[in-house]
């Protein structure tokens, strides 16, 4: 059988957010650019998140936040997926983010922050970059 | 990852070695083939493949939830394949089976994959045969395929069941619907989703002359409120007593026997379509005459 290796991501929202039409067009485009989209839907924990990730295999996390609490949210996956046992799967993350969180966010080992207004193109080049590097490291 | 610790992971039940072994397979690279070759086919033997399938919005996805929740109260581990169809556009797929599940997501005896189709031929049921038995090797005892119930490639892979339910809704369209895709023919189980709603009655009325293909009695019906867990217990009451009649009848050893050949069939023409498409472009055919003939005369050169 050919080697057919096709990429594959969870998107998720953790915490207690509930507005899921950002990581629901999220799912969607990655989709039509040819993903394999794990989704998880609303209100997960972060380890919830990282136990997916790590029994589905995928090459990236995507994490999508309205509500504020990205700042605590997004590297607690982080954590949770070192804790996992898979440092090496790579974190995005998408929502009302202010810029001077985006540094912070950076620093905690987010890959890629989007804001809202950030054309698609964008978004999937980044998960396709993320996912490429992680296959082959 | 070595194909070594890949091994020792799946003995220690380590999910990161389950879910990369999975995707070895699912990616046809060749180290699987080993991997595969050294599993423990005492486990595999002994482990007990349901299938559940059934229109879109019936309730499987619920189902599967309250049979883990079950199951995992008799301390059993519990592996899960559930299949989605690849968008044969892009070829991506949205796998969202998980939402439903995700209350068992950090439970380490629960292991659940998500597949994509992804356009195979048939090829997937080789694909889910292999997690099937990676999954049974990492010390499942169950392991439920959840497939939609429609179109060929989905009906393959619930031949690798040893026990297939059929799951049905009320407000789906009425029995002829049920009765088209041939669906009826392979369930050992028939199970009336959503039975608070209105027409679960009727529905499953509609559902007592069915049998299964060769059977002569109709095939059982239970009814289930999957959102509250009702039902779920006798349901799998009657899952452990077709279960037990299949093994002494040799009903189980058939069905494995079955889905066995079909895999290495799969396999066969998995190998064998990349060198035959090369073949027949290279002779560059004139577009005239059956090309049926054309097809038996290049296999009469084998």
């Amino acid at each position: 059988m050919a080697t057919t290796h096709k990429y594959r991501v969870l998107i998720g929202k953790p915490g207690l957010d509930g507005h899921d039409r950002g990581a629901k067009f999220i799912a969607r485009a990655l989709r039509d650019a040819g993903f394999e989209v794990v989704y998880t839907g609303i209100r997960r924990s972060p380890e919830e998140i990282a136990a997916a990730a790590v029994q589905e295999d995928v090459d990236a996390v995507g994490l999508s936040s309205l509500s504020g609490a990205h700042i605590r949210l997004f590297p607690a996956v982080v954590e949770a997926l070192v804790k996992a046992g898979a440092p090496d799967i790579p974190v995005l993350g998408g929502g009302v983010i202010p810029e001077e969180d985006i540094v912070t966010l950076k620093a905690a080992g987010i890959v890629e922050i989007f804001t809202p207004g950030t054309p698609i193109d964008t978004i999937i080049t980044a998960y396709k970059d993320a996912c490429a590097k992680k296959s082959s490291g | 990852m070595t194909i070594d610790r890949l091994l020792k992971g799946l003995k220690l039940r380590d999910p990161r070695a389950i879910g990369r072994a999975i995707t070895l397979v699912e990616n046809g690279d060749e180290k699987a083939q080993a991997l595969l070759s050294a599993l423990d086919e005492d486990l595999i033997s002994r482990a007990t493949i349901l299938g559940i399938t059934g229109p879109p919005g019936a309730g499987k996805s619920t189902l599967t939830n309250g049979i883990i929740s079950e199951l995992r109260q008799r301390k059993e581990r519990i592996g899960i394949i559930a299949v989605d169809p690849s968008s044969p556009i892009s070829g991506g797929a949205i796998l969202g089976d998980r939402i439903r599940m995700m209350q068992h997501a950090t439970d380490q005896d629960v292991v659940m994959r998500s597949m994509a189709t992804r356009g195979r031929l048939g090829g997937l049921c080789a694909t889910a045969g292999a997690a099937v038995r990676i999954m049974a090797s990492s010390g499942c005892s169950t392991i439920i395929i959840e497939t939609v119930g429609v179109g060929q490639s989905e009906m393959d892979i619930i031949r690798l069941a040893d026990i297939t339910l059929l799951v049905l809704a009320p407000g789906l369209g009425d029995d002829i619907q049920a009765m088209k895709a041939g669906l009826l023919e392979v369930a050992d189980l028939m199970v009336v989703n959503k039975a608070d709603c209105k027409g679960a009655d009727i529905l499953a009325m509609d559902l007592e002359t069915v049998t299964r293909k060769g059977s002569t009695t109709p095939t059982q019906i239970s009814m289930t409120v999957a959102t509250e867990g009702k039902g779920i217990t006798e349901l799998l009451d009657c899952i452990a007593e077709v279960d037990s009649e299949h093994r002494d009848s040799g009903e189980r050893q058939k069905r494995r026997r079955g889905a066995h050949d079909q895999e290495v069939l799969d396999w066969c023409l998995e190998i064998l379509r990349p060198r035959l498409l090369a073949e027949i472009t290279q002779k560059k055919m004139s577009l005239l005459g059956d090309p049926r003939l054309k097809a038996k005369e290049i296999l009469k050169e084998k």
